[in-house]
């Protein structure tokens, strides 16, 4: 074990994973010689070389594009988008072709490729640097999303990833890059995807959330003198139904937490999960803290846009009052 | 030109120039059949391909079966030069399941509806064939319209960066459904556009069969050997409306059509074959033969076939498909 930030920890699953495979290989903007603008594959291009740590023309949809043909040539390519909104490019590639390729070939070819980007907001970044888009992703049938919240789940469920035969598409909490810290296993190393993670349990109310909410969500537990149960979902699709389901079995109040747009989120994805499977074991409405359906703020007003301890709070009372 | 010895200086053997006859031939006559079938109601919305076949019979003539072809749907039937069963193809404009292949059988990638969406894969192919060391050439089609499409140039662009062994062939056939080349781009040519890139760009004339090849045969050998990508521009013009669901009066002038139709590129090969004493009516009639006996045995096949399973809908969008996927 050794003590890694979160983005460390993205960089040793990557270290692990080319070494482990030689037909692993990434690529993206500025990846290879400045190491990602996060030093996400910093020393990838000096121990695996050009080939396998490759910097791309500035062209997410080429990118992605490339990446499919990359596969089709027997790669499993990972692809690093600089950032969350700078990856809208590549969905044009990504619905017509990464999500549809496989069932395009009657289920004969596979397409393994990851796609990784740091996202979120609240780090006083300009505009199009601070958006949380999975819900775009996950929409997109054919694909798996994944976001972790700690540096072990970082590398972990990268691994998984990159193992994984479908395209697989991880979001990395950018706030939490560095200030996340904790023990993350060495060498081989895979969380599969599919399964919550209980990050702390409760018996009064289920708070989930995912990436750097679940920190938010944590303090807020901190916060409280009510005993609240935190659910680390870490994979959207496939998503891990049992554990959620058992958590508001067990609290019968549910509060939802991301930092997206409310209409259409994750988050109504979640609630309408609980309507439909344990809407008799609610004591309360299912609550959602989520971001505002307007475009993500300047940086000088971003705390009033991110879910915080406060609003979390807010809803908590609300269900146990 | 229509001396053998001009053939030979092609590099292709009588028996070559009668495979490229026969190519050209199967791809007309499906193309034709094709729009029997739609009227007869046998296949759906179907997109024509009429006097396409010298680009890409000629194009295609200069790969290796180890090399790839990217189809856009103007090239719907691409994969019967390389011995695709008919009924795979038709059962594509059937809307039936059957109709998808694995591209890793035929080297021949899925039929891309998007435009020049494909281009970009065809660059990563190219590319990772060479990072693998194979001497494998992949080799995009698409229409004039595609080149104003992002995902042309930044394909393009990919491949030229990677140095990847790819050859692009833009079909131009001067219209984009109803929007005429004018209205596309303001460049003189679109073989213009390759300066861009810094790779070869050429012009070549669409129906013209042995020209098509040759500028093909100089991009593959060129890519093969490391000089990098080449967009090969074929100059023709679209004689038939853009598909079935098309009616072209309305913005096409009929008058140049029908001259277009006149000059149309099989029969122009086959008179350059028949003044070279390669081909014979007798021999012609037997290939159109086989190859009208070809559709007819595809679309009895495709006919025969049972109807889809409806559970199909769950099988294929993964290999490994997460657990809620039935729930609708």
């Amino acid at each position: 074990m050794a003590e890694l930030t979160l983005v460390e920890a993205v960089n040793d699953a990557l270290h692990t994973e080319l070494a482990r495979d030689a037909d692993v290989m990434v690529l993206g903007e500025d990846v290879g010689r400045a190491g990602g603008v996060f030093r996400a594959t910093a020393g990838l291009l000096d121990r695996f070389g050009s080939d396998r740590c490759v910097d791309t023309p500035l062209a997410e949809a080429g990118l992605l594009g490339g990446a499919v043909g990359l596969c089709m040539a027997g790669w499993r390519p990972v692809v690093e988008m600089q950032y969350d909104a700078f990856s809208y490019p590549c969905l044009d590639q990504l619905i017509t072709h990464v999500g549809r390729y496989h069932w395009r070939t009657g289920g004969r070819m596979e397409f393994p490729l990851t796609i990784r980007m740091p996202y979120g907001g609240g780090v006083r970044a300009p505009e199009l640097h601070d958006d949380s888009p999975e819900a775009y992703y996950v929409h997109t049938p054919g694909i798996k999303v994944a976001i972790p919240s700690t540096p072990a789940d970082a590398k972990g469920l990268l691994a998984a990833a990159i193992r994984d035969p479908d395209p697989v598409v991880i979001f990395e909490p950018k706030l939490v890059y560095r200030t996340a810290r904790g023990e993350v296993p060495e060498g081989d190393y895979v969380v599969p995807l599919g399964k919550a993670r209980v990050a702390r349990e409760g018996t009064d109310v289920t708070l989930i959330a995912y990436g750097a909410m679940v920190n938010v969500c944590e303090l807020t537990a901190d916060a409280l003198d009510v005993s609240c149960e935190v659910i680390d979902i870490r994979s959207l699709r496939p998503l891990d139904e049992e554990t959620i389901l058992a958590s508001v079995a067990k609290t019968g109040r549910v509060v939802i937490v991301h930092e997206a747009p409310r209409t259409a989120g994750f988050g109504a994805e979640l609630a309408a999960l609980i309507a439909e499977r344990a809407i008799f074991d609610l004591q309360g409405p299912v609550l959602r803290v989520t971001g505002y359906d307007v475009p993500y703020p300047y940086w000088t007003i971003e705390d009033a846009y991110m879910p915080s301890v406060e609003r979390v709070s807010a809803a908590v009372r609300k269900l146990v009052q | 030109m229509a001396s053998t010895e001009a053939l030979v200086t092609h590099g292709l053997a009588e028996s070559d120039l009668l495979e490229l006859y026969r190519r050209m031939v199967l791809l007309r006559t499906y193309d034709e059949r094709s729009v029997v079938y739609h009227r007869q109601g046998r296949i759906g919305t179907y997109a024509i391909f009429w006097n396409h076949e010298a680009i890409q019979a000629g194009a295609t003539f200069a790969l290796s079966g180890d090399d790839w072809i990217f189809p856009s749907y103007r090239e719907s039937a691409i994969g019967l030069v390389r011995g695709m069963p008919v009924e795979t193809i038709l059962q594509w404009w059937r809307g039936h399941p059957s109709g998808w292949w694995n591209p890793a059988d035929w080297n021949v990638a899925s039929i891309a509806v998007p435009i020049a969406t494909h281009v970009p894969h065809a660059a990563g192919l190219a590319w990772g064939k060479k990072l693998r060391g194979l001497p494998t050439v992949a080799m995009a089609f698409f229409g004039d319209g595609a080149t104003s499409e992002g995902a042309f140039h930044e394909g393009v662009n990919l491949a030229a960066v990677m140095n990847a062994p790819a050859v692009f062939v833009c079909n131009n056939n001067q219209w984009a459904i109803s929007t005429p080349i004018e209205a596309q781009t303001r460049a003189e040519t679109l073989a213009d556009k390759a300066v861009g890139y810094g790779i070869p760009g050429v012009r070549v004339d669409g129906l013209d069969v042995l020209a098509v090849y040759a500028a093909a045969r100089e991009a593959v050998e060129r890519a093969r050997s490391g000089g990098g990508p080449t967009l090969i521009e074929a100059v023709h013009y679209r004689a038939a409306p853009h598909a079935t669901a098309d009616d072209p009066r309305a913005y096409i002038d009929q008058a140049r059509v029908e001259e277009e139709r006149a000059r149309e590129c099989l029969g122009r090969y086959e008179d350059v074959l028949k003044n070279a004493g390669v081909l014979t009516v007798e021999r012609a009639e037997a290939v159109r033969k086989e190859a009208e006996d070809l559709l007819r045995a595809g679309i009895t096949a495709a006919e025969a076939e049972a109807p889809a399973d409806p559970d199909l809908l769950f099988r294929n969008a993964y290999v490994d498909p997460p657990g809620n996927m039935r729930n609708g």
